[in-house]
C-alpha cells in the first residue's frame, strides 16, 4: 500500500526532474539558431549544454525504467498505446544527440546549416509531444476492457495541443535563461529578450491551461477534495511570476532557478490532480490504470524501493558536482580553444 | 506480414544496429582508459595523444550507441505490451537499475571527460574515463541479466495472470546471465582491439606516424589475444550452459536430431529442417559434441525429433550462425597472436600481408557478434521467455499493421543514414591521424596539482 505511494511519487518526481533538466536543453536546442547568428556563436549554444545533456536524457530513460519496474501495466499500455506519438519522440531524441556530436565534424557550412536545422526540429518535437502527450493523460485516454479507441489524430484535442504549446512555451523560457546565465555580450543580451518577450506568452497560455483543464480533465477532483493541495499549482503561479520579476531586476540565474520551480511545479499539479492514477480512461473510469491496478508485487516494489534509496541519493550527488564543475560563462575562446568541443 | 512478425523484424533491426555502437564502446573506453592512465603515469605525451586520438573515435561511435539505446528502452512498452505486463515484474527491474547504476554515471562521466581538460586534475581526468568504461561494462551486466532471465526464467512464479519475482537474487545471479556477461564483454573487447590494429595496420602501412601506431599496434595486440582467448574460453562454458537449459537450442546449434549418447561433431554439415535431417555429413569427430555439451565424453544429447515441431526453433539459421561465430573466435586467435609476435619481435612494419590481413579483419569480431545474438535469439524461439511464455503471445494487441509497418519504415530509413554518416566520419577521422601539432594537444592537457 505505502509502497504503490511512494513509487507514484518517485514517478512524479522523475518526470519533473526529466523535464526541468532536458527542458533547456530543449528549450536551448529551438533557440540556438535564432539566438547565435554565426557559426561560433552557435557551437557556444552547444556546448553550453555539451557536458550534460546525456545526463539529463538518461532521466527519461530512468522514468521509464521506473515506469517499467513499478507500475509494468502502464508501462506496457501506456508505450503502445501512444506508439505513434512515441515514434516521432524517439526519432526526435536521436537526431537531436547526433546532431550535437555530429556538426562540428566536417568544416563545412552546408552541413553544419542541414544539423542547425536538425537541432531545431529535434528539439522543437520532443517539447510538443511531451505536452501533447501528458495532456491527453490528464484528460485520459479512450480506453476500456475493449482496449484502446483512440489514435495519432486523436490525441491531438484542443487540450492536448494547448499542453503541447503550454511545453513548448515553458522549454522556451527555460532554455533562454539558461542561454541568458551561461553565455556573455550579444549572446546573453539576445537570450535575455527572447526571455522577455516569451514570459507573457507563457503566462497567457498558462493562464488558459488552468482554466481549459477544469472542464476538460477530473484533475480538479482531488483539489475539491483536500484544498490544502491548492498550494501547489498557487506556488507554480508564484514562480512563473517570480521569473518576470527576477528578470526585470536582471537577476538571471534567480530567474533560471524560478523557472525550474515552475516546470517542476507544473509537472506536480497535474500529477497531483491524477492520484491515484497513472492513466485516467475517458470512457470508463474502473478502466483506468491506477497505482493499484497496474503496478508490481509488493516484493519488486521493496527491491527497488532499497535500490532507488540507496542510489538515487549517490546520482543527485554528483550530479551536483558536475554542473559546479561546469558552472560559470562559455565563451567563443573557451569553445575555439578546446579541439574536442562540439 | 503480421503485427508479430513486423516486430520482430523491427526488434532485430533495432537491437542489432544498436549492437554495432556497444561491443565498441566496451573495449575502446578501457583501451583509452590504459593509455590515458599511462600518460598520467610515465607524463609521455605519446600516450595523451593516443588517449585523444582514439577518444575521438570512441565519442563518434559512443553517440550512436546512446540514441540507439533509447529506442530499445521504449521499445518492450510499444511493440512487446503484453510481454511487458506479463513479465514487468521481474524484467523491469533490472533495466531500471541499469539506468540509475549504469547510464548515469557512464552520461555524466563522459561530460566530465569530454569537456574537462582544463576543468579536473590530470588524474582525475583519468579517473573519469575509468568511470565511463566502469560503467559501460557495469550497464552490460544489468541488460544481460535482464536477456539471461528471458532465456533461463528463475526466481519467479506465476501468479496474478502474470510473473512474479520472488528472489531477486536468484535473478541477479543467474549463471546464464553471468556466463553471458563474461562471454559478452570479452567479445566487445576484441572488437575494440580489433580496430585499433586494423587502423594502426592502414597507418602502419602509409609509414605515417610510426612511433603513434606501432604503440598503439602493441596495445591493441595484447588486448586483443587476452579478449580473444577469454572469449573461446567463456563461449565453451557458455555451450555448456545452453545444453543445460535450452535442450532445444543446443540441438539447433549443432543440427542434432537425433537423441544420442557419446554424441560426436561432423565439421561439414548442411542441415535440412522439412525432412528432419542433415543432407551432408562430412569429417565426423567422436564424443567431441558430448564433450561440449556437458564436459564429459558420455553425455546424452538431445535431438530436434524429441521436440514437438512447434516448439523448435529455425534450425539452420541458428546452426550456420554458431558456426560462423566459432570460426571466427578460431581465425581471430591466430590473427592475434600473429600481431602479438610480430609487435614484440619488432617486425610489424615489415610483414605487410598481416598488416593488411588486420585492417581487413575489422569486421570480423563485429560480424561475430552479430551472429552470436542470432544465435542467442533466434535459438530462442518459438519463445520470447523460454519455457513461459512465446513470442507470437507477447506482441502488442492494439497495434495495426500499417503502424508497426511504418514505423520499422523509419527505423530502417533513418538507422540506415546514421549508419552511413557514422562510418562516414570514422573513416575520415580514422585517416586523418592523430595531430603533431603539438602545441595544440599539449595545451589542454589538464590542470597540475
Ligand atoms: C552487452 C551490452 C549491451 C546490450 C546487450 C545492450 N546495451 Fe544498451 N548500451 C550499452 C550496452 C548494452 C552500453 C555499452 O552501455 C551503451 C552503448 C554505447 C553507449 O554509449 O552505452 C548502451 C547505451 C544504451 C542506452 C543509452 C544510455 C545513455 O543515454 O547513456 C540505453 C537507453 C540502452 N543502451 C538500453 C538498452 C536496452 C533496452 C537493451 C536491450 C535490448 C540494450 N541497451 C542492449
Ligand atoms: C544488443 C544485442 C542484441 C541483439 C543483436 C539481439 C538480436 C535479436 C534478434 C536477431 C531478434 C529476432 C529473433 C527472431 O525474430 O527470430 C531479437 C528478438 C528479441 N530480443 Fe534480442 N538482441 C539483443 C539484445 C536483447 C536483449 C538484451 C534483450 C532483453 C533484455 C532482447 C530481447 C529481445 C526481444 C524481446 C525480442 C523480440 C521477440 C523475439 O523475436 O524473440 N534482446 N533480438
Ligand atoms: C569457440 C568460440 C565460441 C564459442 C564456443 C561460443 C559460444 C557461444 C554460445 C553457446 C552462445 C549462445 C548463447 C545463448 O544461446 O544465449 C554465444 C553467443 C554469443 N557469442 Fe559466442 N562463442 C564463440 C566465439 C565468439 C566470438 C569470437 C564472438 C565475437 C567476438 C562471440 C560473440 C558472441 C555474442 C555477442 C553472443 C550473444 C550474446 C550471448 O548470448 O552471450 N562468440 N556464443
Amino acid at each position: 500500500m505505502g509502497l504503490q505511494i511512494i513509487w507514484f511519487v518517485l514517478w512524479g518526481v522523475l518526470w519533473a526532474v526529466y523535464f526541468m533538466l532536458d527542458g533547456f536543453v530543449l528549450g536551448a536546442g529551438m533557440l540556438q539558431r535564432f539566438i547565435g547568428r554565426n557559426d561560433d556563436e552557435r557551437r557556444v549554444v552547444i556546448n553550453t549544454v555539451g557536458p550534460v545533456w546525456d545526463g539529463n536524457e538518461v532521466w527519461l530513460i530512468t522514468a521509464g525504467g521506473a515506469t517499467f519496474a513499478a507500475f509494468p501495466t502502464t508501462y506496457a499500455l501506456m508505450f503502445s498505446y501512444l506508439y505513434t506519438a512515441l515514434l516521432l519522440l524517439l526519432f526526435a531524441l536521436i537526431v537531436r544527440g547526433v546532431s550535437f556530436e555530429f556538426r562540428g565534424k566536417l568544416e563545412s557550412s552546408r552541413w553544419k546549416g542541414a544539423w542547425d536545422a536538425a537541432i531545431l526540429v529535434s528539439s522543437f518535437l520532443p517539447a510538443l509531444l511531451f505536452g501533447v502527450a501528458f495532456g491527453n493523460i490528464f484528460s485520459g485516454l479512450p480506453m476500456d476492457r475493449g482496449g484502446y479507441h483512440g489514435s495519432f489524430i486523436s490525441l491531438l484535442s484542443p487540450f492536448g495541443l494547448l499542453t503541447g504549446l503550454l511545453f513548448v512555451l515553458l522549454f522556451l523560457e527555460h532554455g533562454a535563461l539558461y542561454l541568458a546565465a551561461k553565455t556573455v555580450g550579444d549572446l546573453h543580451g539576445r537570450a535575455k529578450r527572447v526571455a522577455q518577450r516569451v514570459w507573457p506568452a507563457l503566462l497567457l497560455v498558462a493562464a488558459s491551461f488552468l482554466v481549459a483543464a477544469y472542464p476538460a480533465t477530473r484533475l480538479s477532483e482531488n483539489y475539491f477534495r483536500v484544498p490544502l493541495l491548492l498550494a501547489v499549482p498557487l506556488a507554480a503561479v508564484a514562480a512563473l511570476l517570480a521569473i518576470r520579476v527576477c528578470l526585470a531586476r536582471d537577476r538571471i540565474l534567480p530567474a533560471f532557478a524560478a523557472s525550474c520551480a515552475t516546470i517542476v511545479l507544473v509537472v506536480a499539479t497535474g500529477v497531483t490532480g491524477l492520484f491515484p492514477n497513472l492513466i485516467p480512461s475517458s470512457l470508463d473510469p474502473a478502466s483506468s490504470l491506477t497505482i493499484y491496478n497496474s503496478s508490481s508485487s509488493h516484493y519488486t516494489l521493496r527491491i527497488m524501493t532499497v535500490v532507488a534509496a540507496v542510489f538515487l541519493p549517490i546520482v543527485i550527488a554528483y550530479k551536483i558536482w558536475v554542473y559546479r564543475l561546469f558552472r560559470g560563462k562559455v565563451t567563443v575562446e573557451d569553445v575555439m580553444g578546446d579541439e574536442q568541443s562540439y | 506480414m503480421d503485427v508479430v512478425t513486423l516486430s520482430r523484424l523491427q526488434f532485430a533491426i533495432t537491437s542489432m544496429f544498436h549492437f554495432l555502437f556497444v561491443p565498441l564502446t566496451l573495449g575502446l573506453s578501457i583501451l583509452v582508459a590504459f593509455m590515458e592512465t599511462r600518460y598520467v603515469r610515465t607524463g609521455n605525451v605519446l600516450y595523451l595523444r593516443m588517449a585523444k586520438f582514439w577518444g575521438k573515435l570512441f565519442l563518434i561511435n559512443f553517440a550512436l550507441g546512446v540514441v540507439t539505446g533509447i529506442t530499445l528502452e521504449f521499445q518492450f512498452g510499444m511493440n512487446w505490451a503484453e510481454y511487458s505486463r506479463y513479465v514487468g515484474d521481474i524484467f523491469g527491474a533490472p533495466l531500471a537499475i541499469e539506468a540509475t547504476l549504469a547510464f548515469f554515471l557512464e552520461s555524466v562521466f563522459i561530460g566530465v571527460w569530454l569537456f574537462g581538460w582544463n576543468k579536473v586534475s590530470k588524474t582525475f581526468h583519468a579517473v573519469s574515463i575509468w568511470i565511463v568504461a566502469i560503467a559501460t561494462n557495469l550497464s552490460a551486466l544489468w541488460i544481460l541479466l535482464a536477456n539471461g532471465w528471458m532465456q533461463h526464467p528463475v526466481g519467479y512464479v506465476i501468479r496474478n495472470g502474470r510473473a512474479e519475482m520472488v528472489d531477486f537474487m536468484a535473478v541477479a545471479t543467474n549463471p546464464y546471465g553471468l556466463i553471458k556477461f563474461s562471454h559478452q564483454i570479452v567479445s566487445g573487447y576484441v572488437v575494440a582491439a580489433f580496430f585499433v590494429l586494423g587502423i594502426s595496420a592502414w597507418h602502419l602501412l602509409r609509414k605515417s606516424q610510426p612511433d603513434f601506431f606501432r604503440s598503439s599496434f602493441r596495445m591493441g595486440a595484447v588486448f586483443g589475444l587476452v579478449s580473444i582467448v577469454l572469449v573461446l574460453a567463456t563461449g565453451d562454458q557458455h555451450a555448456v550452459e545452453v545444453a543445460k537449459t535450452q535442450p532445444t537450442k543446443f540441438a539447433a546449434m549443432e543440427a542434432v536430431w537425433e537423441t544420442s549418447k557419446g554424441a560426436g561433431i561432423n565439421i561439414i554439415v548442411i542441415p535440412d529442417a522439412q525432412n528432419e535431417r542433415n543432407i551432408v555429413e562430412k569429417v565426423f569427430i567422436p564424443k567431441l559434441l558430448s564433450y561440449m555439451a556437458f564436459h564429459t565424453p558420455e553425455g546424452e544429447v538431445k535431438g530436434l525429433r524429441d521436440f514437438p515441431r512447434q516448439d523448435r526453433p529455425p534450425v539452420a539459421p541458428v546452426f550456420f550462425s554458431f558456426r560462423a561465430m566459432v570460426g571466427m573466435g578460431f581465425l581471430m586467435v591466430i590473427l592475434a597472436l600473429c600481431a602479438v609476435i610480430a609487435s614484440f619481435r619488432g617486425t610489424i612494419e615489415r610483414n605487410r600481408l598481416l598488416l593488411r590481413f588486420l585492417l581487413y579483419a575489422i569486421p570480423i569480431p563485429y560480424i561475430a557478434n552479430q551472429l552470436g545474438w542470432i544465435v542467442a535469439e533466434m535459438g530462442r524461439q518459438p519463445w520470447i521467455v523460454y519455457g513461459v511464455l512465446r513470442t507470437s503471445d507477447a506482441v502488442s494487441t492494439s497495434l495495426s499493421t500499417v503502424q508497426v509497418a511504418g514505423s520499422l519504415a523509419g527505423f530502417t530509413l533513418l538507422y540506415g543514414f546514421l549508419g552511413a554518416v557514422d562510418i562516414f566520419l570514422l573513416v575520415m577521422y580514422a585517416r586523418k591521424g592523430p595531430d603533431d601539432d603539438a602545441g595544440g594537444i599539449l595545451k589542454p592537457a589538464g590542470r597540475e596539482v
